[in-house]
């Protein structure tokens, strides 16, 4: 299981791995990468983001 | 460049806390190194600039042009049908800065006491004698290296990992967050050149505000903080906003795009554990009503650089010698923070009309003590003498209920 994360999207701010329970998650020098042996598609990490760049079991924050 | 690679202290985080903590370890006589991911001290931020006099006069250095970009003597509070309360005290005064050069700055007054930095090294462990930390390990230049130190000192972030490599506690609950999002601008026409913009509502910004920090010439900082657990994004409510103020934004462009999760709540229960202290946002360490947090990661580095250094003379690097670093911050910050987070927490649960009763009727001085985790029961008698509906709703938050 992993988060996907829209590198198109992200802004690299780590938000992600703030909230992440599962340690899962985390901000590389220029990027953010996921955990798949962590990662249990909780979602979580799909509420933070503030620009909508992860998909977890096919949800995604709503941009405009 | 190879350094040594035994360190009395090493402090993972070359931020505001980082820095200004190595500073004062250097200027202490303790050999000290400072590690960072990125490859440049400073950006990109995560922050929308703002930093109270009294934080400024904390940093230690001059506020110049360089870095000090626009004088700032208050904030324009503007409630969710348009209504502007001004706000304007000894205690609202300050600067937007440019946070890049701040933090440059703050790294070259540490590096001119002594202190030794590293960039683009990352902190992947912890190394450790039993249940105590003894340095980190990290991949520099993709290069595994390790760094043994008597004293590691957690300044990374809201992201922090290295604290819970050391087995604490710091995931940060999603109703306890704010998802940030801004864009630097230019060519925005302000209200007021030294002041603040902060806009309210449930529509705005659900539990946040929208922000609009000047930093001269027409540049400012637009940015927005709104509730973590929202799936619609802190961008969309952003965007919105700009484009229901179309007119305002027409002639401004965007020269950055900045994000980043602000932790609005209390600080984690325990920053410390045997070799390893945690300073700033890494422990949450951030002012639960308006989000800031440069100032208290200063402070907190100058304490944990106190006990940092007694312990390294004792030679006693135990919880027990650490555990002065939390009381001490505690006793200066942590009960101030404790009273803000009440007012977050009232604050999040009011409605727009309730807060149109409140713009209108409240002393604008009291919503400057608010931010300071005062006067929230003059708030609450205010709201309550004005909409009798209100009592129950403020029984309820004062029970608890």
């Amino acid at each position: 299981m992993a988060a996907k994360i829209d590198k198109e999207l992200c802004c690299y701010c780590g938000g992600c791995a703030s909230v992440c329970p599962f340690s899962a998650l985390e901000l590389k020098g220029t990027y953010v990468k996921c955990d798949p042996e962590k990662c249990v598609d909780c979602g979580i990490c799909v509420k933070i983001c503030p620009v909508g760049a992860i998909e977890v079991k096919g949800q995604r924050g709503e941009n405009k | 460049m190879n350094y040594q690679k035994e360190w009395d202290v090493i402090i993972v985080g070359a931020g505001p806390g980082g820095s200004k903590c190595a500073r004062a370890c250097a200027e202490k006589g303790m050999s000290t190194l400072v590690i960072d991911r990125k490859q440049q001290v400073g950006p990109p931020k995560r922050c929308g600039e703002g930093l109270s006099k009294r934080w400024v006069e904390l940093s230690g250095i001059e506020p110049t042009p360089r870095w000090a970009v626009q004088y700032i003597d208050g904030a324009i509070l503007i409630s969710p049908t348009g209504k502007k309360v001004v706000v304007a005290n000894s205690k609202t005064t300050g600067y937007v800065i440019e946070r890049s050069q701040f933090e440059k700055l703050l790294a070259e007054k540490a590096i001119e006491a002594g202190a030794k930095y590293m960039l683009k090294t990352q902190a992947t462990g912890l190394l450790k004698d039993g249940d105590t930390v003894t340095g980190v390990k990290v991949l520099c230049d993709g290069k595994e290296k390790e760094y043994k130190a008597k004293i590691v000192i957690a300044a990374d972030g809201v992201d922090s990992l290295v604290a819970r490599y050391a087995g604490l506690q710091t995931t940060l609950p999603l109703t306890e967050c704010d998802s940030g999002y801004q864009y630097e601008m230019a060519g925005v026409p302000l209200l007021d050149q030294q002041k603040m913009e902060l806009y309210f509502g449930k529509d705005v910004a659900p539990r946040g505000y929208v922000w609009v920090f000047p930093k001269g010439d027409g540049v400012a900082n637009v940015g927005i903080g709104v509730m973590g657990s929202d799936i619609t994004t802190a961008k969309y409510y952003l965007d919105k906003w700009i484009d229901a103020h179309a007119d305002r934004f027409k002639n401004a462009s965007m020269t950055e795009i900045n994000a980043g999760v602000i932790p609005v709540t209390a600080p984690v229960k325990k920053f410390y554990a045997n070799g390893i202290m945690v300073i700033g946002d890494a422990a949450r360490m951030v002012n639960p009503i308006h989000g800031g947090g440069m100032g208290a990661t200063m402070e907190a580095g100058l304490m944990a650089a106190d006990t940092a250094k007694e312990a390294v003379d004792a030679g006693d690097v135990s919880e027990a010698m650490l555990k002065k670093y939390q009381d001490k911050w505690q006793e200066v910050r942590g009960k101030e923070f404790a009273k803000i987070l009440q007012v977050r927490k009232f604050f999040e649960k009011l409605t727009d009309k309730q807060m149109e009763i409140i713009a209108e009727a409240v002393d604008p001085q009291i919503m400057i003590d608010l931010g300071h985790g005062q006067g929230l029961g003059t708030v609450i008698k205010t709201l309550v003498a004005k909409s009798p509906d209100a009592a129950k709703f403020a029984m309820s938050f004062l029970t608890g209920e």
